[in-house]
Parts: C-alpha cells; structure tokens; sequence
C-alpha cells in the first residue's frame, strides 16, 4: 500500500514537472489510475470505477485536446523554458523529501468527534437518500458546464462568420 | 460520538500533504494556462485521496464515495470550462502565458 503512495506521489511530481505538456497529461492520467487503485484496495469500488473512467479517461482526453489545439513553440524558445522550469522546480522534490520525512516522525494520537449519525451502508442509498441535495447541486452544476461550454464555442463561431 | 483514529491516519496525512504541495508548487511555480489546470487537478486528486481515506478510517466509506463521486462531477465540469476559457484565450493572444491575462477586459 505504502508503495502504491509513493508511485501516485511521484506520478504527481512527473505530471507537475515534466516539460512536455502531452507527458504531463499522461502523468497526471497515471496518477489518477493509481489513486483508483488505491480506492478499489480500501474497499471504495464505485468512487473507483468513476475516478478510473472520468478522471483518468475523460479528463485526460480533454487535456490532449486542448494540448493539440494549441500550436507547438519554436524549439529554441522549448529549450529556454526548460530552464526556466528546471530553475522554477528544482526545490519542490527536496522540499517534498522533506515534509514527508518530517510528518514520518509524527505520531500524536488524533480523536475526532462524528458530527453526522452513521449513514453507512450501500453507496447508492446514500447517494439517493442522505444526499440528495448534492445530486441536485451536480445537476445544477453540470448544466452549468454545458451552457458555459455552449457560450463560449458560439461566440467563437460567431466571430468565425 | 467521538472515536480515535488508527495510527495509520498520519501515514495518510503525509501522503495528502505530498500531492496537496506537489499541487499548490505546480500552480504557483507555472506562468503556462495549461499547467495551472493540471496543478488544479493534483490538488483536487489530494482532496479525494483524503475524502477516501477518511472514509475508510472512521468506517463511513459509503458516505465518503458519496461525497467523491460529487467532487469528481465538480472536477470533470471545472475542468471542461476552463480548458474552454484557456483555448478562448489562446485564439484571442496566440500564447497561453498567464502573464497576458493582464491585458484582458473586465
């Protein structure tokens, strides 16, 4: 299990340093397939399921569409900005070496109070029944996506014309 | 009621630590549109790392699959529209450095 963390970790630290805008995208879908890994062990199967195909399929999906649409730079101005990015994010491994190291030697014991009574059981019924009003905010929010995406790709159609 | 976490929470705890840092640096350290999405998204990969694993330490899993599956339907349409914004910005400028934001109307 510690492994598994330490490859998701890394997978972020890849998706979050790699020049390459297309090795970042699939660093970041690495890291996602990892974290449903890691659900499915704990026992999380739906949540799983859904980060595997929407985080790791959907999204990286709209990132190599973006990424595609947009044009390459010219290779003298990629060889300077790797510089600048090695520049920018070489602490950020010493520094993440660092924290875990750090927060390894802490041991306090944590006790928290539940504020929710239990509402353990099958997944499905508690998203349809304790939380319903979250499916009303998704739904909200979803078409809030879809107008936001309409909008934008008519006024470029608009300005095409 | 109050309950005591096993010790394996402060495993957890540096391991969200981690990703929410590698997250917070991506977008801080990034002048490129796209990055900052991606730093976005391995904050918000830190955030369901740890609804999941609070689940699973105080015994509410199926609550806290609840609550990740809203997270990621919220990720999935942040995602879209902003990558919508970023391919917006990059007809009108021809760049995708954050810096020309500065030029934008409004």
């Amino acid at each position: 299990m510690t492994l598994l963390l330490v490859v998701l970790v890394l997978a972020a630290l890849w998706a979050s340093m790699a020049t390459a805008l297309l090795r970042a995208t699939l660093a970041l879908a690495l890291s996602s397939a990892l974290l449903a890994v890691f659900m499915f062990s704990l026992g999380a199967v739906w949540a799983a399921v859904i980060e595997l195909s929407v985080c790791a399929g959907l999204i990286s999906v709209v990132f190599v569409s973006v990424i595609s649409l947009t044009e390459q730079r010219p290779l003298t101005e990629l060889l300077a900005q790797r510089k600048s990015r090695l520049r920018r994010f070489w602490p950020l491994p010493l520094l993440l070496i660092a924290v875990g190291v750090g927060l390894s030697f802490v041991h306090t014991p944590v006790q928290i109070a539940l504020p929710l009574p239990s509402g353990d059981g099958d997944v499905r019924t508690v998203l349809w029944t304790l939380r319903q009003l979250d499916l009303f905010g998704q739904i909200m929010i979803l078409l809030a996506g879809v107008f936001g995406v309409l909008v934008l790709f008519k006024k470029e159609a608009k300005d095409g014309d | 009621m109050a309950i005591e976490i096993p010790q394996s929470f402060w495993l957890y705890f540096t391991f969200f630590a981690l990703l929410a840092l590698d997250g917070i640096w991506c977008i801080l350290a990034t002048r490129n549109l796209v990055r900052i999405l991606i730093g976005l998204e391995i904050l918000m990969k830190s955030v369901t790392f740890f609804l999941i694993v609070a689940g699973y330490l105080t015994g509410r899993m199926a609550l806290a699959q609840a609550l990740v599956i809203t997270v990621i339907v919220i990720e999935v349409v942040v995602v879209v529209v902003v990558a919508g914004v970023i391919l917006g910005f990059f007809r009108e400028h021809d760049s995708l450095d954050v810096k020309n934001t500065r030029n934008m109307k409004g």
